[in-house]
């Protein structure tokens, strides 16, 4: 691979394009990641992306635009499924895994009354960079932008949402809110990201990057800029080796995910038998 | 005027079909600069009690009533809240206890501002833990992480101060030393503490008025008054 062929990659618009919308889905989800992997949340990303494809599905069938269908209905879902989660008595990963199945199975039915399985349907599932036209990157950008927007904001808020709940509360911060909040900006990031990285895996965008970066910092401030450092060169990586060696970008970007995560398990063991930790 | 004044307090929960009281008609005031100390056995619905102050259980019945606002109520809880594998530095968390605080200012944006690490550096220095600030919370020892919860209880100077059990685990010393830090609040700075402890004579030593709890109320008083209470029909 020299550089030519890399810069040949530009010379295709719809690689400019997954990759600027693919840069900002994959920021998004490690910023969310950080807290949703921390409050043991972490499956609500892969139960709302079920609900996603049950969405794109009923799109489909119906001849509508993808992202329209999807935005109200998942957004809608992240509240039930918080909703949910807040009653005491139905763990949230009872409820995710309701969600997520009732979704697919929906999404399923609906599929086969209509057309059956079609390559749409299977590139919903996988992802495929061939996805995005040009009006679906601007409204992709701006999701993102107030994705990040809303997460720098508040991010001390979260911060202490995330460390310590009943702290939170008994010093007057609404934490109910804050977790809605989180719902609704990982529904945003999930309707961004699943129609390219494919819903089936979208959700381990949120996962690994925080996985990975937690083995090498010591504050939160550093575990959000290295998670979301690496979610974005696991992205260009795994787009460029999906490129080149025609491999579905989804899976492409899990892979060097997974083999980033299985380097730093290595190398974090290594210092620690030597005593002294990274960073 | 009391600062929290709470009338016919239940708390209660269910198991199945039977309903437990927790706590049964409870009627308590505190005063502004009070050092109150809640004593009972276990499961006297100490913590429970406090909790309802700070609005984490529900009331079944009665109210309660605080003459400041949230925002000038802090709390150091039982158990650290904070998993100990959760990446944060000491100074992130103490900081993050600047949070809600107003103190005079009518709106403030959700980031820290140069008077919240002021007042962090501050907390830090009162709790000895200013050379830990840059260490991951979860690899220091108990007593430790229980400075550092302190520390983010005192650092936005509370009106209001709850604390449940803030000894336990800790040595000899720390704990002795604890309870100085405590007093030196309530005495120097005027914080309102209301604490849950087992360390009798500790609270003896600092604090002024003492509650005791069996699921009701069945004392509450100064320490002088108490000691004849313990000494003639009352019992542990």
């Amino acid at each position: 691979m020299s550089f030519d062929d890399l810069l040949s990659v530009l010379s295709y618009p719809f690689m400019i394009r997954a990759i600027i919308v693919g840069v900002l889905v994959s920021f998004c989800a490690s910023l969310l990641g950080v807290i949703l992997v921390l409050k043991r949340y972490s499956l609500i990303g892969h139960g709302l992306s079920d609900v996603g494809f049950a969405a794109l599905a009923l799109a489909l069938a119906v001849g509508a635009s993808p992202i329209y269908v999807a935005t109200p209905i998942v957004i809608a879902a992240s509240f039930v499924i918080m909703y949910v989660s807040q009653n005491k008595r139905i763990n949230g990963d009872v409820a995710i895994g309701i969600f997520s199945t009732g979704a697919l199975s929906f999404g399923i039915i609906i599929t086969a009354i209509s057309k059956g399985f079609n390559m749409d349907i299977y590139s919903y599932m996988f992802g495929s960079v061939l996805a995005m036209s040009s009006f679906d990157v601007v409204v992709s950008v701006a999701l993102s932008v107030v994705v990040i927007a809303t997460f720098v904001i508040f991010y001390n808020r979260l911060f202490i949402v995330t460390a310590d709940e009943d702290f939170a509360r008994a010093i007057g911060i609404n934490v109910t809110f804050y977790q809605f909040l989180i719902s609704f900006l990982t529904a945003l990031t999930v309707v961004v990201g699943m129609r390219m990285i494919g819903t089936l895996l979208i959700s381990s965008l949120i996962i690994f990057p925080a996985i990975i970066a937690r083995r090498f910092v010591r504050s939160f401030k550093y575990l959000v800029l290295l998670s979301a450092l690496i979610s974005v060169f696991c992205f260009i990586l795994g787009i460029l080796i999906s490129f080149f060696y025609n491999l579905p970008t989804g899976a492409g970007i899990v892979l060097v995910n997974i083999i980033l995560l299985a380097v730093s398990a290595f190398v974090s063991s290594i210092f620690s038998r030597f005593n002294c930790r990274p960073a | 005027m009391s600062l929290i004044e709470i009338r016919q307090l239940d708390v209660t929960y269910r198991v199945g079909y039977k309903t437990v009281f927790v706590l049964r008609d409870i009627n308590l005031d505190v005063n502004r600069g009070d050092y109150v100390c809640i004593i009972g056995n276990n499961g006297a619905g100490k913590s429970t009690l406090i909790k309802s102050i700070l609005g984490l259980v529900p009331l079944a019945r009665g109210s309660i009533k605080i003459g400041c606002p949230r925002d000038c109520i802090s709390y150091l809880p039982q158990n650290v809240g904070i998993p100990f594998d959760f990446p944060a530095t000491v100074e992130e968390i103490v900081l993050s206890g600047t949070q809600r605080a107003r103190c005079g200012r009518k709106f403030r944006l959700p980031f820290y501002s140069k008077e919240d690490r002021d007042l962090t550096a501050a907390a830090l220095e009162k709790a000895r833990i200013t050379p830990l600030a840059r260490r991951r919370f979860g690899e220091l020892s108990g007593g430790q992480q229980q400075r550092v919860l302190f520390a983010r209880a005192i650092v936005k100077r509370p009106t209001l101060l709850i604390l449940d059990e803030p000894c336990t685990g800790l040595d000899f010393d720390t704990a002795e030393n604890f309870y100085s830090l405590i007093h030196r609040v309530n005495s120097e700075d005027g914080v309102t503490v209301v604490m849950v402890s087992h360390d009798l004579p500790a609270a003896k030593k600092f604090a002024s008025k003492v509650a005791f709890l069996n699921g009701e109320l069945k004392f509450f008083g100064s320490f002088a008054e108490w000691e004849k209470y313990s000494l003639y029909g009352g019992c542990l």
